[in-house]
This record gives C-alpha cells, structure tokens and sequence, in this order.
C-alpha cells in the first residue's frame, strides 16, 4: 500500500515541513471554524431567550421623550416592533391600544413601541390612524432590533418586573384578549 | 509600506472630495429652479444606500413598500436641498452603517479594505519565492529546447499537432 | 404509504452507506479484495436505493398528497406538471435528497469504470463517496425529513410527526402553499440542478485525491483519472452560473445580471479554485511541478463546495436566495470542521511525498504564466470569501451589521480579473519549459498591432472613458490571438495534407481538444467580457410618470405608454401589464409588456421586465409603480444595456467549448506509451508541445 520508494524517504527528511508551520496552518483552520461556529450560534438563537436578563437600552421618542429601560425596574415593559408600512401591524395596532387602555390605570405595564426601519412622516400617520397613545419612537441604527435579533415585523417581547425576558411573540396578536391573557400571566 | 497605502487612498479621497462638492454644487442649482427632484436624482442618491427589508438590493430598484417610503423620504430630503452626503448621513444615522452599500471606513472595518490586499502581496511574494528558488536550482539554460527556434515556422504547428496526437495516443 | 416506503428506503440506505465504509476500510487495511468488492457492491446499491426516494417523493408531489408537509410548503393544485416534479428541488428537504441523489448517482459510475491500473484508490474513493453521502441521507432523516405528515391529535392539537402518533388521525389540507413565485420560471427549473451538479462532481476528483494522500500514491495517477470528472464539475457549475444570472435578468427586475448576493458569491467560490485547479493540473501533468498546490487547491474546492451549501442553507447569512432558518446547521458545522481537518491532515502528512519532480526554468514559461494566472484566481477568492464573511465578523465583534454591496467587489476584483484577460492572451503562446521575451514578442506581434485598432475605432466612435478602452483592447487581444492561433494551425495543416479548411480545423480540434476545447472557452469568456463592459462601464437609466399616451426619452429611445390591463389569472395571479411601443430614432420597433405579478397565497410581488433584446444593446423597461387610470399615470423604470446580449452568446460557446474539451476520447488509453513518456520527461528531455 505504500508506494514512496525507500531512497526517496531519506531525501525527503530535509524537506521535513517546521512545526510552526503545521500549527500555523491549523491554528487558521480552528480560528475559521470558531469565528463560523460563533455566526452560526448567533444566527440560530438570538442573544437573549427567554428567561435571561435583557440589557439596557432607550428608545427616544417622536415626542422627544428619552425612554430608559433602567428606569422602569420593577414594572413590565411590552417591548412592539412594528413598522408603517407592515400589514399586519395593522392587524394588531388597535388591539396593543386598547390593552395600554386596560392596564394604565395601574401603573404595573408599560408599553413600548419601537418603529423598525421607517421614515417619520409614514410613522406619525400610523400613529395617528390608530389612534396610539402609548410610548413610541424610531429604532434609532436598527440598535434595539439587531439586539432582540428580530426577523421581522411585527414582534413582541415582554420583559418581567426583575428585567428578564418573559415572553416572545412573532407575528401579529390576534385579539386583546390574547394580549391580556399573556400580559397577565407575566405579571404573576 | 503604509505611506504607499496612504497615498493610495489620499488620491481617490481627495477626487472623491472634489466629486461631492462639485455634485452638492450642482445639486443647489438644480435645486433653485425644480422644487420637486425628479425620479432619477432620487434614484441616483438610492441607488448607493441599501434598506435593511430587502436584503443585498440596492434601494433604487427595491420594490417593497418600506424602500418605496425611503425614497419618498429622499426626494422630501433633496426638495429641502440636501446634499447627497447629507442624505447618506442621515440615513446612516437614522439606521445604521448597514444602509451603505459598502462598510465606512474607520475602526474595525478598516480590515474590510486591508485584509485581501495583504494577502494578495503575501501571495505575490510566495510566488515570486517559488520561482526565485526555482530558477536557483539551475541555472538558466541558454541553449534553448530543440523546437523552440522554429516557433513561428508554420511546420512547427504540423509538428505539434503531430506531436499533441502522439501524447493523446499515450495517455 | 408512499412516504413509509420512501422513509424506509431512505434509512436503508443510510445502513448500507454505513457498511460500505466499513467494508471499505477494512478491506483496504486487511488487504482483501473480497471486503472492498462489497464496499462496491454497497456504493452500487445505494443508487437505486435513493432513486425510490426520490421517486416517492415526485409520485407524492405529482398526487399532491398534502398531507405530507414537504408537498404542502412546496406545491399547490393550480401548479402545472412539469413544476410540481421540479418542486423536489423547490424546498430545503427535497434538494437535499436530490443532491444525495446526484452523489449517488456519480460515485456509482465511477467505481464502475475499470480500475485495473489503480486498484488501492477504489476503497478510498468508496470511502470519501460515502461518507459525504452518510452526511447528507442522515441530514434527510434526522432533520429534515421530506416525508413528515400531519396528523390531528387525540387532544384535537397538530401534530407534524414521520409516524402516526397513538390515537391521532390523519390531517390532510386541502390546498398546499405553492412554490415560492421566484421559483416558478423555466430557468429557475434548471440553475439549481446545473449547480448541484457541478457541486457533485467535485466530490469525484476530491475522493480521488484524498485516496492519493492515503495511500501515498501521490503520482499524478488521481489528476489523469480525474481530469474529465473535474472538467464536467466545471461544465455544469459554469452552466448553472450562467443560467442563474440570466434568471436574474429575466425575473428578478432590477436591470442586472449579478448582484454579488453572498449566495451567488458562494457558488462562485468553488468556480473560481476549481478553475485554477483546472489549469494548474496542466502544469503538473506536463511538467511534474506544484503537486503540492494541486491538492490543495481540489480540497479548497470540495471545502468551498461544502462551505457554500453550509451558507445558503444554514441561515448563517440573510440573503434572498437563502432556504429558511433551518435545524441543520450545527450538524452541517460539525460535518465541516471534521472533513477540513482531516483533509489538512492527511494534506500536511503527505507534504514530502508530494515534492516537485521538474524545475521552472524561465519567468515567462507557460508553468509560470499558469502560477500568475493561479494567484490572480485566488485574489478574486479571497476577495469574495473576505466580502462574504465580513458582516459576520462585525456583527459578532461590534454588534453593527454592515453591507459589502457589490462596489466592494467590482472595484477589488475589476483589475485582477483584467490582469487574467491578459494572461489569457498570452500564456497559450509561451512554451512549456522555455520561453523568451523573443519567442513570445514573435507570436504576438501580429495580433498585437491588429489589436490596437480596436481601442481607436472605439474612441472615433466617441468611447471617452479609459477603462472602457483599455477593456476592449483587452478583448481585442485575446481574440485576435486565439484566433491567430487557430488560423496557425489550420494553415498548417492545409500546407501539409492539403485538407479543405473545415476538414483542417475539425481534425485540429479533435487531435488535441483539451487544447482547442480550452481555446473556444477562451473566445467565449472574451465574449462574456465584452457583454460585462457594456453592462457595467456603459449602462444608462431613467425613471420616469407618464400618462397614457405619453412619452419618455433614453438616448436614441423613445418609449409611449399605450394602455395597462389589471386582471386575474387562474393561477392566482393579480396580473398589472403595460404595453409601451418603442421608437429608436422616430422609428417604430414593436411593443414591449412589462409586468408586476402579485401573488395572492404567497403575498408577493413580482416584477417582470419587458426587454427588447438586440447583439447591440438591450433596452429594458419595468413597471414601477401606477396610479388608477385616471390619474397622473403609470411609472416606468427603463435601463440600455448596451453589448449585453454578448454575455449570453459568450456562454454559450464557453459551454460548447468545455464540452469539446471534456468529451470522451474513443482511443483507450495505452499504459506502454505513456510509461515511456514518463521517463522521457522524467529524465530531463523536453518535448516541444
């Protein structure tokens, strides 16, 4: 099976590759596979799953309000993406209103609505349209999502009073109902 | 070697420079007689900024309506007489570098524009190893390959194919 | 039924793949010709094996069986034939079944060919085939399963499962989902098979390769067996490229061919290493030199091959070509990082065997021109792979996603890609061995003055940019020479048997069509070239609103909005479509109907150009956008490209060129006349080809 003839052997010895050399070349192998194995654990699972602490972050809003999220420990911040020009942000935007309605006199829940990848003008009519009271503003840099990893809009994320993240909807909510009943169960 | 880069990038910085001003200057006096600018200026000013919804399509020809609402907000920013830049800017601002059709030079993204450089000149230099040690081992012939004088004889062809036939018989 | 049949099929072939690498190993430790003929038997097998589940699943798609969640996600009744056989590679289950399919299929022909002369290669080659083979079957079964149902659950819940779950009955949607609109266009029915293919068939040479390495028959034994299998992986990687730019332009509706999406750069990858590797075998066989490089470069290009299938089908990289987030991709990892290292492995262990048996005698000898050519290939590779894994790392070390959009590409790329069209030019007319700045001016002094002829009539013409004079001097060069070559020898030969021209350039080409084969690909990517420089250095466009019966203006066009018809169609289309009349010069040329589809089960729109296609230009016009008929109007986009259509042609013959020089030879070979050579070049003498 080994068909490097014997006095070819010899000759070869001084052509010996150096240690550096090899290591070198799988010291770059493993970097590669280390920095595609951390991409691949990035894009399989965003950084915060449920359960886990979310990190800080503000959103300032279209009235030039600077919301922190530091500041709001020990209540439960329902955290929408949405966008102007998304259909079935549509769908729920009455829905998400009317939930603020129901939990504002108690001071426990505090919405939070977070415009991905929109222009002003197209954003303000949406929030006009329908009639949204609660906290609003532009993702400023795409921060907020690119830190939740969203895939799209809209996208909720509900994070309990000790700032861990709770609950992960993707898609619309389909009735007030639906909201309440989740929001509840948080605030358990 | 870093001065050589420097110069490098200082020319084209410095054309492109002159390119944006002369383009904003031109953009202000288009602007004194059309308040509303017309498709192709957007497009122009679009077509190097990408929006994140539709991904790796440059937002002239992206058809979704979020780019649509981009555009929209181009054509408001040049009626105001904003520059090119300035639009570039304020969508950087508003979105992230990620609107730019290519990664803004400064900080870790330098390595975007060093990395294939250095290593194409490594390359050159293992090649040119290569050949060096090559050509070392012996020394050049001078005497060249029988065949060789004859190249542009019309025969030579004739025998090369001839020959060409022989090593496919071989093979 | 269908599916546990295909299921079953599919597992058993996993089983008999898993024995035939046994078999295989064991056999080649143990010596034994017995054990390794049942490791054949078993690689034989596996092809009818996956053909039935392949054909399960097409007989499944065909009656539309919904239950099934592959057929739902894929097809719907209102699909006609032809697109719900083709939807086996519409999803990321089935390709990966058909992918598995065309593995089995090739690595079957090859362990049926003869292998008298290189008898210790077949166990190895057995094993390599296999185990990529394990790898992908094991993907189908354990994560992707084409064959999983629906089924509704004794507690009135869904349920997706391979097997009925106890007291579930069986949930059958009525209508399935279609198959995404992108998908549905005759040219997206043939890119994905072209380049899985030639993804495929790059298994073949990299097997023999890591057989070479494993034995230590580092000879160029595995490159002569390989070299025809390595051309046709070329020939329908290339295929598929061209295939899925011309997808691009007909479909994707933004004036372009190419997009350096990070997808398309991953099926550019292994082209670009695969291609220097083709020329590079040259040097060894001809030369007995870079024996070292060769297998490197057959490695990266089966690890590119592997790492472009990881990228589109991981979800690693948002692209729009990417399948959808998918589960595969910690195993797909796993399966990279084991083949990389192995290879490496066995690579760095056999690097004293694989020494050079000749030397470089001079800088402008064909071998040297090849090495140049070599490293301009693999700047362009590392450009792309730089490009391509860059957002990732920003992302990971700073959080920020960045775009590397195509300026990137064309500014790094631009210059290496000129600097191979000229070493296209002259490196067929350097010797091997031994070239002189004499010899070569000699050559090239003819076509070179001719040459220069083009830049100047293209400047009278009023061509005022400089890249664009110097790319078609560039063109001008490489054709003028390969033509000049081509006329060289058929005159040559008319001289000496007096044949008629076509008699001389049809047996010039069939005695050494590797040669001419290669030289019809050259013509072909001077041909591509001149339909880029068109496209990229001379494109003009406008956008514009105009009522009905108005007009816009592009350089000598004038386009007139005629009417627009909204209507639906029976397979689910919201059709929007113009007809705009074209004059050039106040002349009258025909209508063109550009179109906007909208696709009511997907939600997704698509933009359909109308292109009026000349040698000398195509003018392109979209439908953009438009209001109710009785306001302002309709909003067109309209692009010239002028020269493009050459990019088209210029496939063409580069195809017919790949296939001249791939097609099989009738004369077998002859080991007594090849062994002479050998030693002929082994000790020292050189032969004047």
């Amino acid at each position: 099976m080994n068909s490097v003839p014997d006095e070819m052997k010899t000759q070869e010895q001084s052509h010996r590759l150096p240690t550096w050399v090899v290591g070198l070349a799988f010291a770059g192998l493993v970097a590669f596979l280390v920095l595609v194995g951390l991409g691949l654990r990035r894009a399989q699972s965003g950084p915060i799953t449920v359960g886990q602490k979310v990190p800080g972050f503000s959103v300032t809003t279209f009235d030039g309000e600077t919301i922190n999220t530091a500041d709001l420990a020990g209540k439960v911040i329902v955290v929408n993406f949405w966008a102007s020009w998304c259909k079935p942000c549509e769908q729920e935007a009455f829905e998400l209103e009317s939930a603020y309605q129901y939990y504002k006199p108690g001071g426990e829940v505090f919405f939070l609505g977070v415009d991905y990848v929109d222009t002003e003008p197209e954003a303000l009519g949406f929030i006009n349209k329908f009639g949204l009271t609660y906290a609003n503003g532009p993702d400023l840099r795409t921060k907020v999502s690119q830190m939740f990893r969203i895939q799209g809009v809209p996208e909720t994320y509900i994070i309990d009073r000790e700032g861990k993240l709770a609950y992960v909807k993707k898609g619309p909510f389909l009735s007030t109902a639906e909201i309440l009943n989740v929001i509840d169960q948080v605030l358990q | 070697m870093n001065t050589a880069m420097k110069k490098h990038i200082l020319l084209p910085l410095i054309a492109l420079f002159i390119g944006l001003l002369w383009t904003g200057i031109s953009y202000f006096s288009v602007q004194a007689q059309s308040p509303t600018p017309s498709d192709n200026e957007v497009n122009a000013v679009a077509k190097n900024l990408y929006c994140p919804v539709c991904e790796n399509i440059s937002l002239d020809v992206c058809p979704t309506t979020a780019c649509a609402q981009w555009r929209a907000l181009i054509r408001e920013k040049l009626a105001a007489g904003w520059s090119e830049d300035q639009i570039k800017d304020y969508f950087v601002a508003q979105y992230g570098d990620r609107v730019l059709s290519t990664p803004p030079t400064r900080g870790l993204n330098w390595l975007v524009y060093i990395l294939p450089p250095l290593i194409f000149l490594g390359g050159v230099y293992l090649v040119y190893r290569v050949l060096r040690s090559m050509k070392k081992n012996k020394p050049a012939q001078i005497t060249p390959p029988p065949g060789e004088s004859d190249q542009t004889d019309p025969y030579f062809s004739q025998l090369e194919a001839e020959l060409e036939q022989h090593r496919k018989r071989g093979e | 039924m269908v599916s546990n049949f295909g299921f079953g099929a599919l597992v058993i072939t996993l089983v008999v793949s898993v024995y035939g690498i046994f078999a295989a190993v064991y056999g080649a430790r143990k010596n034994s010709l017995a054990w390794v003929e049942s490791a054949r038997k078993a690689m034989l097998l596996t092809f009818p094996l996956i053909s039935l589940v392949a054909l399960s699943i097409i007989y499944l798609l065909v009656t539309g069986d919904y239950q099934v969640q592959y057929v739902y996600n894929v097809t719907s009744s209102t699909m006609p034939l032809y697109l719900k056989v083709t939807a086996l590679w519409g999803g990321q289950a089935g390709s990966l079944i058909f992918w598995s399919w065309l593995l089995a299929s090739f690595a079957s022909a090859v362990t049926l060919r003869k292998w008298d002369r290189d008898r210790e290669f077949l166990p190895w080659v057995i094993v390599v085939s296999l185990v990529t083979l394990v790898f992908f079957v094991g993907m189908s079964i354990f994560f992707e399963n084409p064959f999983v149902r629906f089924w509704q659950t004794a507690g009135g819940s869904q349920a997706v499962a391979m097997f009925q779950p106890t007291g579930a009955t069986s949930l059958v949607p009525f209508d399935g989902r279609g198959l995404n609109p992108l998908l549905r266009h005759p040219g997206m029915v043939i890119h994905p098979p072209m380049l899985y293919l030639g993804f495929v068939a790059f298994v073949i040479p990299f097997a023999f390769a890591i057989a070479a390495l494993i034995t230590g028959r580092t000879d160029d034994r595995w490159i002569r067996v390989t070299r025809r299998w390595s051309l046709v992986a070329w020939l329908f990687l290339s295929l598929g490229l061209v295939l899925g730019s011309r997808w691009a332009y007909d479909v994707l509706g933004w004036g372009g061919y190419w997009a350096w999406d990070p997808v398309e750069i991953a099926a550019f990858m292994p082209w670009l290493s695969g291609t220097a590797f083709l020329h590079s075998v040259m040097i060894q066989e001809k030369r007995g030199l870079f024996k070292r490089w060769n297998m490197i470069l057959i490695v990266l290009t089966y690890s590119l091959v592997i790492f472009g299938t990881f990228l589109t089908r991981s979800g690693v990289l948002s692209s729009v070509h990417a399948f959808s987030q998918s589960a595969i991709g910690p195993l797909f990892f796993g399966y990279i990082g084991i083949t990389f290292a192995v290879s490496l492995a066995l690579l760095l262990h056999r690097w004293n065997a694989l020494r050079s048996e000749g030397e470089m005698h001079s800088l402008l000898s064909r071998e040297a021109l090849f090495l140049l050519n070599n490293l301009l290939f693999m700047g362009i590779l590392v450009v792309c792979f730089w490009g391509v894994l860059f957002p990732l790392i920003s992302e990971l070390f700073t959080g920020q996603k960045v775009t590397v959009g195509p300026p990137f590409y064309e500014r790094s790329t631009g210059p290496l890609f000129a600097g191979l069209l000229l070493l296209m030019g002259v490196a067929p007319l350097s010797a091997w061995g031994h070239s002189t700045v004499k010899t070569l001016g000699k050559a090239m002094w003819k076509p070179f003055v001719v040459s220069l002829a083009i830049p100047v009539i293209a400047f009278v013409l009023g061509v005022r940019s400089l890249p664009a004079l110097l790319a078609f001097w560039l063109c001008a060069f490489v054709a003028f020479i390969t033509l000049y070559e081509y006329y060289r020898g058929v005159a040559a030969r008319i001289r000496r048997s007096e044949e008629n021209v076509f008699t001389a350039l049809w047996n010039l080409a069939s005695r050494n069509r590797r040669r001419y084969g290669g030289y019809i690909i050259h013509i072909g990517v001077v041909l591509m070239a001149l339909g880029i420089i068109g496209i990229e250095l001379f494109q003009t466009e406008t956008q514009g609103t105009i009522p009905p019966g108005g007009q816009m203006n592009l350089g000598n066009y004038t386009i007139t909005f005629d009417k627009l018809d909204i209507f639906d169609t029976a397979d689910g289309r919201n059709v929007a479509r113009a007809v705009v009349s074209v004059e050039r010069d106040g002349k009258y040329l025909g209508q063109l109907y550009p179109r906007r589809d909208y696709y009511y089960d997907s939600q997704q729109p698509m933009t359909i150009p109308g292109v009026r296609s000349t040698m000398e230009d195509d003018l392109y016009v979209l439908l953009v956008d438009w209001e109710p008929i009785s306001s302002t109007g309709v909003t067109f986009k309209v692009y010239h490209n002028p020269l493009v259509n050459w990019l088209w042609v210029g496939g063409f013959v580069f195809i017919f060129g790949t296939l001249v020089a791939a097609w099989p030879d009738k004369d077998p070979e002859s080991v007594r006349v090849r062994a002479a050579k050998r030693k002929m070049a082994a000790s020292g003498v050189q032969s004047a080809d």
